[in-house]
């Protein structure tokens, strides 16, 4: 089990963090290009669900997989977006993404009058408690090649 | 355990079979007294609920009729407008039918067709090399299971989220589109599938299942 990378939207949809622990492949374009591209895949996929979804929906779009990693997606009713890579057989990532914005994203930069909510983070503190946070976490175990 | 329904994407992204096999009907009806405590907007050529969720009403319903009346786009069957009927305190207690909007043909094609980038960019964005595009999506209502073949066809299951063993599924279909689609010499590739073979293995496979479960096909 492996955490790969996470990426925090605000609702505008900049970029407000991004940080990995295990990216073997890089998408080959520069990490605002990347984002765009993932906040742009994001939104359709919302509209995409809550159309050809049967029922109706309350949360929408939980998580997708592919045959090599899973993107775990979190969204507030502020419209913060969380995304969490992982590998395929991760449990319970969808807490761990709640624990984040609860425990860290809340605590050290809502709470931090020296962070804007529209920038993107440089809080070095907030960085730490989440490189910690996600290290001693069930999820994170480094693959044993 | 429920399937919901079944599409076949071409290689280039068009929607060559749809099939919707158990569709829930979300409706409600209620009376409602001046003034009416939510909040309409059109949009889309639909008269839909913007604001005020409650019981049964899901923002974004569509209204469907007035009084019993039908309503097709912003005007009553009768002639009168919508909003017109809405806005005069006479006409209170007013009955409103409100569901959630079934898909025409045009929007499934466009969501069969939105899909493609989106299977595509999830396999450019993966942090791991050689990545496949979504093969599973799951949302808080429904599951969604995608096997593209070697040739670049894609089958789609949109099941319950409870389901099990949706991938035999997915191989089945493909085998009856093999089967029944491909050798089919009036069936032309890219086009949609019109073979009435394939319509009626397909539905009986899904009947079985339903029966007996996905072990016993």
């Amino acid at each position: 089990m492996t955490v790969h990378n996470i990426y925090i939207f605000d609702k505008q949809g900049s970029l407000l963090f991004y940080q990995e622990w295990n990216r073997l492949k890089n998408s080959g374009m520069t990490r605002e290009e990347e984002a765009k591209l993932m906040y742009g895949m994001l939104f359709s996929l919302k509209s995409f669900v809550n159309k050809i979804s049967p029922l109706d929906t309350k949360e929408g779009f939980l998580y997708y997989k592919t045959s090599k990693y899973t993107l775990h997606y979190l969204e507030t009713p502020s419209g913060l977006k969380f995304v969490l890579n992982t590998d395929n057989h991760s449990q319970g990532v969808r807490d761990l993404l709640h624990q984040i914005y609860k425990e860290i994203f809340v605590e050290y930069v809502v709470k931090n009058p020296l962070c804007s909510l529209n920038e993107p983070i440089q809080s070095e503190l907030f960085k730490t408690k989440l490189d910690a946070y996600i290290k001693q976490s069930s999820v994170y175990l480094t693959k044993s090649m | 355990m429920v399937i919901y329904g079944i599409y076949i994407v071409s290689k280039s992204g068009g929607l060559i079979f749809n099939y919707d096999h158990t569709l829930p009907k979300i409706e409600s009806e209620k009376r409602f007294s001046y003034p009416l405590d939510i909040k309409l907007s059109y949009e889309n050529k639909k008269v839909s609920v913007e604001f005020g969720q409650r019981e049964g009403l899901h923002v974004g319903h569509v209204l469907y009729a007035v009084n019993g009346v039908p309503v097709t786009g912003r005007q009553l069957d009768d002639g009168r407008e919508v909003s017109e009927v809405i806005e005069n305190k006479e006409n209170y207690p007013l009955t409103l039918k409100f569901g959630r909007p079934k898909m025409t043909t045009n929007e499934k094609i466009f969501l069969a067709s939105m899909f493609y980038p989106l299977f595509a960019i999830a396999s450019q964005l993966s942090p791991e090399p050689k990545s496949s595009g979504i093969e599973v999506l799951e949302a808080d209502t429904f599951k969604l299971h995608c096997f593209q073949t070697l040739t670049g066809v894609k089958v789609m299951i949109i099941v319950d989220k409870t389901q099990i063993g949706t991938e035999v599924l997915l191989k089945k279909v493909y085998e009856l589109y093999a089967d029944y689609a491909l050798k089919n010499p009036f069936y032309s590739l890219e086009m949609p599938i019109r073979c009435e073979l394939f319509d009626t293995n397909l539905k009986s496979m899904l009947e079985q299942v339903d029966k007996n479960g996905i072990a016993s096909i």
